[in-house]
């Protein structure tokens, strides 16, 4: 693997917005290559090398292809957009739409990210070892179909929204969540280590939920269900089982009912 | 002499009530008196009248003063503070009417810029609950003709939009609906006991925070499903009841506002409540509409969907149009420090907004469109006083229910000031020219 | 205004009967004329076809469900949208475009004119801004009528006098084209929920059944002597078993005689009708019913059709028909939005994936195809996706090759997972006809013009006509190598001249033209007691004014084109 090293240089005065941050977009590429690779402050358009030191060389595929993101990046949106494949690692924190639309690679942010983080993740694996912002693995407005694949790691605490009508893949939150986890989701696994808040698997129609935490609100939609022994993500623990959400359409598999699952451990 | 002037519409609120008469004098340029407007929109007409409204731009000096300026000199300044900007915001919109909001869609293009109306701070949680889950709405005709469950959950329109329960919701005689307020139960939701909760058949005073679990509880019951004892602060059986109630309607209908849209869950309040919609459609017949704010914010959604495909925050700075609201929205770009400029028009973020949003706004350069002194005028480099729109020039403007209507000029605007149309098209020539642009 | 001079291409041009001769196409102040002067700007289409600009008889562009439609579906526009280029204003939606893109790319495909297919009265004031809006292309929008109270209540009473009287009124009043009447009765009934399945299923309250308001409207229509016919979308769309409804419908014409001044030879337009040709009894024996239908209109040449053909895309349904819009998310559990109006109509919205793994979506793409190849008579059959609900207006290049190449169409049927069952539900493998480029001049420009009663205005090249001209990358003179070619054709013409002005240059818009608003303006017979019923409904029922519903102020309709129709007898 071939490891391009890019260090922030010339802070930008307003946002960057940096979606050639990725190892499909340098692939192929040597350094003044890449230097010169669009982005944009505001409407300026304007090159990755106004803004970064590039020092390296990229592999002949994304696949081949490792990125290190150094310097002061909370200002930069979009590193990692629409990865395949490679690793991308930003150590520090970020800003917004991190390994959005990604389907393949791996990215890892050392400190913070921003909002929309991982938006209709389909494959890959992003791990987060600071705090996500908010809209984590999520869809993008009004689209029906999320996160469908891959897997997401937040080391930190997450915010609300987080797998927004999900599909499949998996989100594990170390930490504590903010309100609404998986809504209108119909597929897909969110594990929530810390604390839930509330308007956990609203409108939910297929998926599940653990949390391994307190729950401040239920919803009303999901019913409860027994108990039972499970080992989740090297925990092994009871659970409370609920199944729901009871005010939202379900359907049916051999001829059986499927209905979201909540497990909140006891 | 007077005369009067009938079928005038009132540019205030979302109600847009178009049956106002209004007395002027002869020569069309007093206003004299105004009947059947709500007191809000009596004084949205008489206030034009002021003996001491702002008549003509002025520019912050160092010192902090005012200095009286040109519309020509305020258009070169407009103009050249968006050529220079790498992302400006232009704001509001929805004080002005669907022609001035096209040429702004113009001005926004050529410039690269952000451009964004009021529903960011109102009914902008709506547009992304209908774009998740859809609307199944109807024009306020069909509620005054065939409504017999009403609902107001977290709106209080005896206060907001004083007209529309006598115009269309509680009070009308219509076509199926011969026996009036007598035809119909109403349902207010609401924490408080507001002055329309009072009026209610039930009122369910709700636990703060928990619009979307009681909404929730509503879909579970009509299911038949179980419930736990208390949701939001009601008992399970009166949660039953309700449902029952709105059930057993022939045409229901559920107007809501700021209590759920700008409230804990925002937008997921919004979208369970049309999913409720959609759930009742399997029984009777339901709609649901959002009590619009201002007079037309919902034209300015209109405009920018037909133009760029987005309803409200709108991000033009790539050349092409792009729409996500936490990264194109107004407050966001403001409290983050992404905007190098803001104009603002038909709107007063400086009062709505919050403060360090307000903030944001005094630090940059900026252009308030504005007949009034306000907050947002307050904070602004350059302010353009310009006739009132509804008032003092015409123009489309679309209600609360998105049907289209056009604005009357009643009276002239003080001597030499301009309508914001006049002034957005000299400030988008002008900054064409400064663009290289045809 | 200047002069232009096509010369050397391939014209194809029904109104003449020109099959493909090299003539030259004269151009003077914006009309079709015998010859021009020397100094007369050449274009050269040398090895290229010349047809007129296209008229788009149905599409949906323009209006209040069109723009729920763009609200409520930002993933619509998501990663596709296209930068303002020059004079060319930003563009987007791939099916729900906006304005400026509506107009740029169907001016790119050769269209010349656009019928908006359905306008809600109380909302005209919002069909005619975002008509404004839209570059280049001649618009109309048909208002509706089949679900009207006024309309409901007068042909309960069978008056045709008083029914004809209001269409006259509210076409002058919305500035609008034709009589457009959708799910008659069925709409209304949606008021409460309900719907009208069969013609002779009775309207709630009015008590009157869609056969009675369509035979009422297509009387009005022919007593008032409109350009186009009555324009319908019958009851029973896009259920198994609909084929019943369809022929129910239209045999409410026969024997009835068109009367107007305007060339037009039918009293009923059938629109999309491959939502309507459905045989089976559910989705599982769901089966093609084109035969029957085609066989029906093959013999009623009172009619004309459109074919609503499915592309295979993910698109976006939008109709009058809010009943059908309600079945329809039951059945795929997407946004489903719905705007009643008071009344006077509905409308609903939903999106739509017609994947082509799925067998009824791949029976309904042959049923399209059906109808065309089936159809005898090419001026009696116009090519539509009833945009965007089968499919978004700008795949009509890819529809254009599955009817002109059956090569294309094979490998389309090889291509699908159900090709067995595409195959024993339809007769498309048994179809092997193709379309030929004169009778898709006559399909796409002089059919639908002659349908819409502009026969004398477009869709064709004769002296005296709109100078609308499109060039296509087709040379009728060399075989078709590669079907995709004819796509790629038809996707952009090599130039496209509209009122005599070169308006699209090698596929690129170079001017934003100076497009004209048709509508329909019927001097009729005073008529005091619906004057009064107009009234009274105002003063009651609706909740706008009388005096600003009629208010249509020509900042609306800056460029209006006025079709004058004169029904005093």
């Amino acid at each position: 693997m071939e490891t391009v090293t890019i260090t922030m240089k010339n802070a930008p005065a307003l946002y960057l917005e940096a979606d050639t941050i990725s190892p499909d977009a340098f692939a192929g590429k040597s350094a003044t290559q890449i230097a010169e690779l669009p982005v944009f402050e505001g409407n300026s358009p304007s090159t990755l090398g106004k803004y970064f030191e590039i020092s390296g060389s990229a592999g002949a595929t994304a696949a081949d292809t490792k990125i290190v993101v150094r310097g002061d990046v909370k200002k930069v949106k979009y590193i990692g957009f629409k990865m395949t494949a490679g690793e991308v690692v930003i150590e520090g924190s970020t800003d917004q739409y991190v390994g959005a639309w990604m389907k393949g690679g791996k990215l890892t942010a050392k400190g913070d990210v921003g909002a929309f983080a991982a938006t209709a993740m389909k494959g890959g694996e992003l791990i987060i070892e600071g705090n996500a912002g908010n809209y984590l693995g999520a869809a993008y407005r009004g689209d029906w179909r999320g996160m469908s694949g891959g897997k997401i790691l937040v080391k930190g605490n997450a915010g609300s929204d987080i797998g927004m009508y999900m599909l499949g893949g998996e989100i594990v939150v170390n930490g504590n969540t903010d309100v609404h986890v998986m809504t209108h989701a119909e597929g897909g696994k969110t594990i929530i280590k810390g604390n839930a808040a509330s308007k956990i698997g609203g409108q939910m129609v297929e998926g599940t939920i653990f949390v391994f935490g307190s729950i401040d609100v239920m919803m009303p939609g999901f019913k409860p269900d027994g108990e039972v022994e499970l080992e989740v993500d090297g925990t092994k623990a009871k659970f409370a089982r609920f199944i729901g959400d009871m005010g939202e359409r379900h359907k049916k598999k051999k001829g059986i009912i499927v209905y979201g699952n909540l497990y909140k451990k006891i | 002499m007077t005369k009067t002037i009938t079928d005038v519409i009132c540019p205030f609120c979302g109600t847009l009530c178009d049956d106002v008469e209004v007395v002027v004098s002869d020569d069309g340029k007093k206003l004299l008196e105004v009947a059947n407007a709500c007191v809000i929109g009596t004084e949205k007409f008489l206030h034009s009248q002021s003996a001491d409204r702002v008549t003509k731009p002025r520019l912050r000096q160092e010192d902090g003063s005012w200095k009286t300026i040109s519309y020509d000199e305020a258009a070169d300044y407009t103009a050249k503070l968006l050529a220079k900007a790498k992302k400006p915001l232009m704001y509001g919109w929805s004080s002005t009417n669907c022609e001035a909001q096209s040429v702004g869609n113009e001005i926004a293009e050529v410039a690269k810029a952000c451009c964004d109306n009021t529903a960011a701070v109102c009914h902008g949680t709506t547009l992304i609950a209908v774009q998740d889950i859809g609307l199944p709405t109807c024009t306020l005709g069909e509620v005054k003709n065939r409504a017999d469950r009403v609902i107001f959950w977290g709106c209080n329109p005896a206060h907001a939009h004083p007209r529309h329960m006598s115009r269309y919701s509680i009070f009308p005689r219509g076509f199926f609906t011969g026996k009036g307020q007598m035809s119909r139960k109403l349902v207010v939701v609401d924490p408080r006991c507001t002055d329309t909760a009072k009026m209610a058949d039930i009122h369910l005073q709700i636990e703060q925070g928990r619009d979307y679990e009681l909404l929730n509880a509503l879909r579970v019951a009509l299911k038949g499903e179980w419930l736990p004892d208390t949701v939001a602060g009601i008992p399970a059986e009166k949660i039953r009841e309700a449902a029952d109630i709105l059930k057993s309607g022939r045409f229901g209908i559920i107007f809501f506002g700021m209590g759920v849209t700008q409230s804990l869950s925002k937008n997921h309040n919004i979208d369970e409540a049309i999913a409720l919609t959609k759930d009742l459609n399997e029984y009777t017949k339901y709609s649901i509409m959002p009590m619009r704010g201002h007079y037309n914010v919902t034209g300015s959604g209109e405009v920018f969907a037909w133009q760029f495909g987005f309803p409200y925050s709108v991000d033009l700075t790539r050349g092409f149009a792009r729409y996500n609201p936490g990264d194109s929205s107004s407050i966001d770009l403001l409290c983050r420090g992404e905007v190098d400029a803001v104009f603002t028009i038909g709107s007063d973020p400086g009062a709505h907004f919050p403060i360090s949003a307000v903030k944001a706004i005094a630090k940059v350069d900026s252009v308030c469109i504005d007949p009034h002194i306000t907050p947002t005028s307050g904070v602004s480099k350059l302010h353009v006083p310009v006739a009132f729109n509804g008032v003092e020039t015409g123009g489309n403007c679309y209600r609360m229910d998105n049907v289209p209507i056009d604005c009357r000029k009643v009276v002239d605007p003080p001597e030499g000031m301009m309508t914001d149309l006049d002034f957005l098209t000299m400030v988008c020539n002008r900054l064409k020219k400064l663009k290289g642009v045809a | 205004m200047s002069e232009l001079i096509i010369k050397n291409g391939y014209v194809f041009d029904p109104v003449q009967g020109i099959k493909g001769d090299k003539k030259d196409i004269c151009i003077k102040d914006g009309k079709i004329v015998d010859k021009v002067g020397s100094s007369a700007k050449v274009i050269d289409a040398k090895d290229k076809t010349v047809m007129a600009g296209a008229v788009e008889i149905h599409a949906h562009v323009a209006g209040p469900k069109v723009n729920l439609g763009r609200i409520y579906r930002p993933e619509d526009k998501l990663f596709s949208c296209t930068p303002t280029k020059g004079m060319e204003r930003m563009g987007g939606g791939a099916s729900i475009p906006t304005t400026f893109k509506t107009g740029y790319e169907y001016a790119k495909m050769g269209f010349a004119v656009a019928m908006e297919a359905a306008m809600p009265p109380l909302f005209s004031r919002h069909v005619h801004e975002e008509i404004r809006d839209t570059p280049i292309i001649d618009e109309g929008a048909f208002p509706v009528f089949g679900n009207n109270w006024f309309v409901l209540e007068y042909l309960k009473n069978q008056e045709i006098e008083n029914t004809a009287a209001y269409c006259a009124w509210l076409l002058k009043v919305t500035k609008g084209y034709a009589i457009k009447v959708v799910n008659p009765g069925g709409t209304e009934a949606w008021g409460w929920g309900l719907n009208c399945l069969t013609v002779n299923d009775p309207v709630p309250y009015f008590d009157i059944t869609p056969a009675e308001i369509v035979k009422g409207l297509i009387e009005a229509n022919e007593y008032l002597g409109l350009p186009h016919s009555m324009h319908i979308h019958p009851n029973n769309l896009g259920n198994p078993g609909c084929y019943e409804t369809t022929l129910d419908t239209m045999k409410i014409a026969q024997g009835i005689k068109p009367k107007n001044k305007f060339g037009r030879e039918q009293v009923l337009h059938l629109t999309h009708t491959q939502f309507h040709s459905y045989g089976g009894t559910n989705w599982g024996d769901f089966e093609s019913k084109a035969k029957e239908i085609t066989d029906f209109v093959n013999k009623n040449k009172n009619i004309t059709i459109d074919t609503g053909n499915v592309t295979l895309d993910e698109t976006t349904t939008m109709t009058a028909d809010g009943p059908f819009e309600h079945h329809l998310t039951g059945l795929n559990h997407l946004k489903w939005a719905n705007c009643d109006v008071e009344l006077e109509t509905a409308a609903g919205v939903v999106p739509y994936i017609y994947s082509p793994s799925i067998s009824v979506c791949a029976i309904q793409w042959a049923i399209g195809l059906e109808i065309a190849l089936m159809m005898k008579d090419p001026m009696r059959c116009y090519i539509t996706t009833d945009h965007p609900n089968a499919g978004p207006f700008t795949r009509y290049p890819r529809v254009y090759k599955w009817l002109m190449s059956e090569k294309a169409r094979k490998a389309q049927i090889d291509s699908f997972k159900h090709k067995d069952k595409v195959l024993s539900q339809t007769v498309i493998g048994t179809l092997d006809r193709e379309i030929s480029l004169y009778e898709l001049a006559q399909m796409t420009r002089a059919g639908p013009a002659k349908s819409l009663g502009l026969a004398a205005m477009c869709g064709g090249l004769k002296p005296g006509m709109d100078a609308d001209v499109a060039i296509y990358n087709i040379n009728p003179d060399k075989p078709v190598a590669n079907p995709d070619d004819i796509e790629k054709a038809f996707s952009r013409c090599a130039a496209f001249i509209k009122s005599g002005v070169q308006v699209v240059s090698n596929g690129e818009i170079v001017n934003n033209g100076n497009k004209r608003t048709l509508w329909v303006n019927v001097k009729a017979k005073e008529n005091p007691q619906v004057m009064r019923d107009i009234n009274e409904k105002f003063v009651k029922y609706y909740s706008m004014t009388q005096a600003n519903y009629e208010a249509l102020g020509h900042h609306f309709v800056p460029n209006p084109y006025a079709i004058e129709v004169d029904a005093t007898n």
